[in-house]
């Protein structure tokens, strides 16, 4: 018999702040296709429209904005909500995962379900309290850590804690890359045996075509090379920034194009100028849909340079745009992506290396285009999915069901 | 004959390299089986084994960046401990494989003066040996002087010029020619080209320059109903003959030897010298043509690959009507059975059996334009060290580490392959390419300057 899920989230789209949201979202669907029944728990109420599962609301108090920003870094977040001159305690970063806690229970009696699936640690304790008032099997799926948040750097130990706690508690833990599971092995202490690597897929395989941007500049001959997504410390936006140094001296008519937004920003544009190269920078701020999708299109290559990258789905996403994508080997979508470029987050000159050739040699482009275009279709949230179904079946083995 | 064609069958699925063949496979030796019954019945037949190796090692490219361009020119110096340190692999190659393999076959001839064996040495190859290990040349030496081995000619940058530049093509098969004169003292009447790229222009070309025999993979897409046990004559070609490899019984020991998923596991000398003599009857010659490093390098010592072939001369030798030949006894020995047209080209490799493990995709390809569009250039400059070089990225290995087929299967291209990628050995070739061609211009210019 399909095992029926309470599945604890933070957030799903359109009200997302990133990655952890569109992955809830795909999985959740193709577990509900091959016949999973999941009742889906959000903290807040938004107006979701979804017809393949429930969804419910725990209805806890912080504003919208507040709960997405938690998904970032103590120190982010106290920037974003403490630089208005406003007291604010520390407390109430971590105020939304433990109020979501506190609030399940009402939930967790409500609902019939035979296993609970918590989604990072703003969830965990949700997914702790639900497990106790139930007595159901516990599957804690990570998709970031606060390692690879911080770079092992001023960690929030409570943040930490929990995540540690979730995962000692649950039945088994899901990892989305191996680079993952090795984190959580060597900085967590988790069992490996009970970690599984679930990697994440991806939806939309290819994107319709769209007007291409910034059309003068590639008029004028000059190359485009993409980063997207947070500037954060665990993007690596500093690697980018001297490696596109490099780049300018073989290649000065390169552009080298930024969207998204973080609390690295004006640092990464400090660092542009005091190289001397903010001219061939350009900031777009953070973008979403079409404006996204028209610039990644347009783009010649799309650069990753994640310092510590759980899995990475900007990377299928630029795929399916058609652009070709240089990576570093600290993320995990690097494990099942063959036909792009690898290269370690800190050798810069060997990322250069690779983005000059790329711009060099048309050839290389059209191959990498066409070769990872193919790649796409077999990482799908299918696979993902049937991985997940075994390992509830075997929590269901074990628990006599 | 039920029993070889259900193992014919069977020994091919499962393997990667036979994907969507299993067709082919299945039926082969029932197809073959009766035209051959009623040949048999009016000759009776003495079937040959004949065993060449091809030899060679590649002086890979090491990792070179853009940022070398214009101030290192040796490409193919790494020293690390990567597997782009040419010094190291030929040592760790001599090792496993050239010196152990060398060492049983002395021993075989010496005990079996029926034994008979075929090499082609690519220059590459022989130039490195040379340099770095003497007396591993030296071993092969001493193979050679027991005048039961035969050198084949080759080019001797075991490169793909044949079909981009026939007066290169020609340049370096002289090379090769003069190289094992000098090294062995010995002349070729049998030709090969590199990867065994083969079709009727080469043919053509190789019976004009008066080879007596040619080599080219036994393939079912010319070869239609016909055994690639016979010789044959190939079309366009007055004198010359065609030697084709049997490729099912050669992949037995070179791809499928240690595979333990592969019923047949383990091959056994015995068992092996079996399913030759089922061909007794059915063929004339048994043409057995493999990478020389399936002694100990493909196939371990662990798995047994020493024991089987020192055990194969006497278990083939067994049956009486067995004996073994080099490619020119072959074509002296047996006439040309049919006419075998090729105006495709036909290699060894993959289950395409075509040229594009080499130039398939569009990275290749660009290279290997670039590459030859300097030729003019490059042999203009007079300068050897820039004619070396040039000639040097020719081998046709740096192409093949820049295929994408099946590389995201990680099959054999990649155990192959000493970059992390396809797109990294490109990186660097193309990298080199263009220093090579700074070079080209500063000495052109120097010549003008002093005219």
């Amino acid at each position: 018999m399909n095992p029926r899920v309470l599945m604890i989230g933070w957030e799903l789209p359109p009200f997302n702040s990133g990655g952890l949201g569109e992955a809830c979202l795909g999985l959740a669907k193709a577990l509900s296709k091959k016949g999973v029944k999941i009742t889906f728990v959000l903290p807040q109420k938004v107006d979701i429209n979804v017809d393949f599962m429930d969804v419910v609301f725990a209805d806890i108090e912080d504003s919208l904005k507040m709960m997405l920003s938690s998904y970032v870094t103590y120190s982010e977040w106290a920037k974003q909500f403490g630089t208005d001159g406003k007291n604010i305690n520390p407390f109430d970063f971590l105020g939304g995962a433990l109020e979501y806690a506190e609030k399940i229970g009402k939930i967790a009696r409500r609902c019939n379900f035979d296993l609970v699936h918590s989604h990072d640690w703003l969830t965990f304790p949700a997914g702790i309290v639900a497990k106790k008032l139930s007595n159901k099997p516990f599957v804690t799926h990570v998709h970031q850590t606060e390692m690879d948040r911080t770079g092992g750097h001023n960690l929030n130990p409570i943040v930490y804690n929990i995540e540690k706690v979730g995962m000692e508690k649950a039945d088994k833990v899901i990892s989305v890359s191996q680079f993952t599971k090795n984190i959580l092995v060597n900085n967590y202490a988790i069992d490996p045996n009970k970690i599984t690597v679930v990697h994440n897929g991806i939806e939309e395989i290819s994107r319709k075509r769209l007007p291409p941007a910034l059309a003068a500049m590639k008029k004028l001959n000059y190359k485009l090379v993409l980063f997207l997504g947070r500037i954060t410390l665990m993007k690596g936006p500093e690697y980018f920034v001297r490696a596109a140094k490099t780049v300018l001296e073989h290649r000065p008519k390169t552009i080298f194009v930024v969207v998204g937004s973080g609390d690295m920003q004006e640092q990464m544009m400090a660092e542009a100028g005091n190289l001397g190269i903010m001219d061939n920078f350009l900031f777009t701020g953070f973008l979403r849909g079409e404006e996204k999708n028209r610039i990644w299109q347009s783009a010649d290559l799309f650069v990753i340079p994640s310092v510590s990258e759980p899995f990475g789905i900007t990377a299928l996403e630029s795929i399916a745009n058609g652009t070709p994508v240089l990576l570093s080997k600290q993320s995990g979508v690097a494990e099942v992506l063959s036909h792009v470029l690898k290269v370690d987050f800190w050798d810069t000159d060997e990322m250069a290396n690779k983005i000059i050739s790329v711009l060099a040699y048309p050839s290389l482009k059209k191959v990498l285009k066409q070769e990872s275009s193919k790649e796409l279709p077999l990482i799908n949230w299918d696979k993902s999915a049937d991985k997940c179904i075994g390992i509830y079946r075997s929590i269901q083995e074990n628990h006599g069901f | 004959m039920d029993e070889l064609n259900a193992y014919m069958s069977s020994s091919f699925r499962g393997n990667p390299a036979f994907k969507g063949r299993e067709d082919v496979i299945t039926n082969y030796y029932e197809i073959f089986h009766l035209p051959f019954v009623i040949y048999h019945l009016l000759f009776i037949l003495m079937p040959s084994i004949c065993l060449y190796f091809q030899v060679h090692q590649p002086m890979r490219v090491k990792k070179y960046r853009i940022f070398d361009v214009g101030t290192d020119h040796d490409y193919f110096n790494d020293t690390g401990e990567s597997n782009l340190n040419n010094k190291k692999i030929l040592r760790k190659v001599a090792d496993k494989s050239y010196l152990p393999a060398n060492k049983l076959l002395l021993k075989l001839l010496k005990k079996y003066p029926e034994l008979r064996l075929s090499y082609s040495f690519s220059g590459v190859f022989l130039e490195q040996l040379k340099d770095q290990l003497p007396h591993v040349l030296g071993s092969f030496r001493d193979l050679v002087k027991t005048g039961q081995v035969e050198i084949l000619n080759e080019t001797y940058y075991h490169s793909l010029a044949f079909f981009y530049s026939r007066a290169e093509f020609e340049s370096q098969v002289n090379m090769h020619k003069d190289l094992i004169w000098k090294l062995f003292k010995v002349e070729s009447e049998v030709f090969r080209n590199t990867e065994l790229a083969y079709n009727n222009d080469l043919a053509m070309w190789a019976d004009s320059k008066g080879y007596k025999g040619i080599l080219a993979e036994g393939w079912d897409s010319f070869l239609g109903w016909r055994s690639p046990n016979f010789v044959y004559q190939p079309t366009g070609t007055k004198k010359i003959k065609l030697l084709l490899k049997n490729y099912k019984l050669s992949d037995d020991i070179a791809f499928r030897f240690s595979e333990k998923s592969w019923k047949e596991w383990p091959l056994t000398a015995d068992k092996f010298a079996r399913w030759v003599d089922a061909i007794n009857g059915n063929g004339q010659i048994v043409n057995l043509f493999m990478d020389y490093e399936t002694f100990g390098e493909h196939q371990w010592k662990e798995q047994g690959i020493f024991g089987f072939l020192e055990h194969l001369p006497s278990e083939i030798l067994k049956h009486q009507d067995n004996n073994f030949v080099t490619p020119s006894e072959a074509v002296k020995k047996y006439p040309a059975m049919d006419e075998v047209d090729v105006p495709g080209v036909v290699t060894w490799a993959d289950t395409e059996r075509d040229l594009s493990a080499w130039v398939g995709n569009s990275i290749q390809s660009s290279a290997l334009t670039l590459l030859y569009k300097m030729e003019k250039k490059i042999l203009d400059t007079g300068n050897p060290k820039i004619i070396q070089d040039w000639r040097r990225l020719q081998t046709s290995d740096h192409f093949y580490y820049m295929c994408t087929k099946w590389f995201s299967d990680g099959d054999v291209h990649k155990y192959f392959n000493p970059y992390e990628s396809p797109y990294d050995a490109f990186i660097s070739y193309m990298s080199a390419l263009s220093d090579l061609k700074l070079r080209t211009k500063a000495t052109r210019k120097r010549r003008v300057k002093n005219v």
